[in-house]
């Protein structure tokens, strides 16, 4: 069963672009990276989702319901972790958790007491007090402890330290293997590429690339390192290039004949030839005109 | 009810400081009342021989020896002010707070619907709204006894509703507008409550700008003509309700569709 499905959603503020013709499926059961600089699309495809905007056409399916209509029952089963926690001033952390609880109208006490213990959260003290990454906890505790079937993360590690990450992320695997459906928006690509099944990749508003993760870091593209000289002015599929005195290195994705005709032409030292990582062929995604966005 | 409870919670420190402050003048000014009633005979022509001044307080209809015409323009200026500010403030933050402060994000991604938000914001309004007249009132009365004149209960009652009214109309007003908002509440709150003051004070004043009498709150709240006349004027109290509940119907026109960001 298809968890979120959009079709052709497009959201402008005005003249200015949020996201156009996005079609976004995500199974479930997955655990879907969602991948793109600031500014890309990628908060404004969440707030769509979470109907805290409308869409200026297109449509966006939540459990096969629609965002725009069913809102309530949809978000019922939704945990959310904005990037941004913030919470109401001068209020303990436990009346936050008891706040959110309430109006979902479910007694999560037990699940809540678990969450804060693992991420060592002191629910006594004042919101006003927190640090931010303390902060992100009580968000982190909010989107969990009602264990919500989907779980929307928008830019979920910043301001935890390391050792809290992982525990984060421990978190999150089991509630995936427990069945719940994890969308997961980053741009830190490591986070993705260690966690998620799937990923989609948006560029200006769209949707640029949305595989699984080894085929979206298996590109045919590979970087070429060689030391000499060589002429590449002839030749097509040259990206990333770096120059120094006796080498260069670039990404390539044309014809291997023609690369080796065209380095048999120069004088080659020493050649290597790798896969590219993720991080690389992300940057090829952002790539416009030779220049990197 | 959750959400009524919590904002009446995060609205209690503002309540109780507004109703401690408009309760405390009132009653001070009632303490004073003995004390000017001998002097009042000639403060009274002063009073009374101000011109356009005289006119905008309606200070030339009510006689300020007696109780009833002190009170009427007391309370006009203290409650009339105090707790016009106090509900166009409430009112205009309510909605419009929840962006400002970013905790939008928080409440609308639970399982509420918008609707219910603005209902149960609402109903913590006109219950905060409600809560302060009814202290004031029982202050106001005690304060009357307790300086040993006779309460003039009809007086005070229209008195009081008429202000109670306004308050609620404003709120209505305030809340249409926080709908829209997405800062800075306190200042459009404040200049709607001051605007209707003194466009009531302007009609007073001017014969060709009595039709402002329909558009501002005071109108109906005008001390001199409750007093003179022993009722509310029905006509500008029926309008007020139109627009009072304009405002809070365009509330939920525009909140239920808004973009929250």
């Amino acid at each position: 069963m298809d968890v979120i499905k959009t079709a052709k959603l497009t959201k402008y503020y005005g003249k200015a672009r949020g996201i156009i013709d996005l079609d976004l499926t995500v199974e479930q059961g997955e655990f879907f990276g969602f991948i793109g600089p600031n500014g890309a699309g990628k908060s404004t495809t969440i707030r769509t989702l979470l109907g805290l905007i409308a869409p200026t056409s297109g449509s966006a399916m939540i459990f096969g319901k629609d965002v725009t209509k069913q809102c309530k029952t949809i978000l019922q089963n939704i945990g959310y972790l904005p990037s941004e926690a913030l919470f109401y001033q001068g209020m303990k952390v436990k009346d936050v958790l008891k706040l959110s609880a309430d109006l979902r109208k479910k007694d999560c006490t037990a699940e809540s007491k678990l969450l804060c213990e693992r991420l060592q959260l002191d629910v006594s003290r004042k919101i006003d007090e927190l640090s931010f990454g303390n902060r992100k906890k009580v968000a982190i505790v909010c989107a969990l402890q009602h264990r919500p079937d989907l779980l929307v993360l928008d830019e979920p590690t910043g301001g935890l330290d390391p050792l809290m990450q992982k525990e984060f992320f421990d978190i999150l695997r089991e509630r995936n293997k427990e069945g719940a459906t994890i969308l997961l928006s980053s741009h830190i690509l490591s986070e993705i590429q260690r966690n998620c099944t799937r990923a989609a990749i948006i560029r200006d508003g769209r949707i640029v690339a949305c595989n699984s993760v080894d085929l979206l870091s298996k590109t045919s593209a590979r970087r070429i390192t060689v030391q000499g000289v060589v002429n590449l002015e002839q030749l097509n599929g040259v990206r990333d290039k770096k120059e120094s005195e006796d080498s260069v290195s670039f990404l390539y994705n044309g014809d291997m004949n023609s690369l080796l005709r065209t380095l048999s032409a120069g004088r080659v030292n020493d050649l290597t030839v790798t896969e590219p990582d993720l991080e690389e062929v992300f940057l090829h995604y952002y790539e416009k005109d030779g220049e990197t966005v | 009810m959750t959400l009524v409870k919590h904002e009446l919670r995060q609205g209690k420190t503002s309540f109780l400081i507004w109703t401690a402050s408009i309760g405390f003048l009132l009653a001070t000014c009632i303490f004073l009342f003995p004390e000017m009633k001998g002097q009042m005979d000639s403060v009274n022509d002063i009073f009374a021989s101000m011109g356009s001044f005289t006119e905008a307080f309606g200070m030339d209809r009510l006689n300020f020896g007696t109780l009833v015409g002190f009170y009427a323009v007391e309370c006009g200026n203290v409650l009339g002010l105090g707790g016009a500010f106090y509900a166009a403030l409430c009112a205009a933050g309510i909605l419009s707070k929840e962006e400002k402060d970013k905790t939008a994000e928080f409440l609308l991604t639970h399982p509420v619907s918008r609707k219910r938000i603005i209902t149960e914001k609402l109903i913590a309004v006109l219950f905060q709204i409600t809560a302060m007249n009814m202290i004031i009132y029982a202050i106001s009365v005690c304060s009357i006894i307790a300086v040993g004149e006779e309460i003039p209960w009809k007086e005070i009652s229209l008195l009081h509703l008429a202000y109670y009214l306004l308050q609620i109309e404003l709120a209505g007003i305030c809340f249409g507008i926080s709908a829209f908002l997405r800062k800075g509440s306190i200042g459009v709150g404040l200049g709607i409550a001051v605007m209707m003051y003194f466009l009531n004070l302007v009609a007073n004043i001017a014969e060709l700008a009595q039709f402002l009498k329909y558009i501002t709150p005071f109108g109906y709240c005008e001390g001199a003509d409750i007093v003179s006349s022993g009722s509310l004027d029905s006509t500008f109290v029926f309008i007020g309700a139109i627009i009072g509940i304009g405002g809070i119907m365009i509330a939920y026109l525009k909140y239920t569709r808004k973009d929250i960001h």
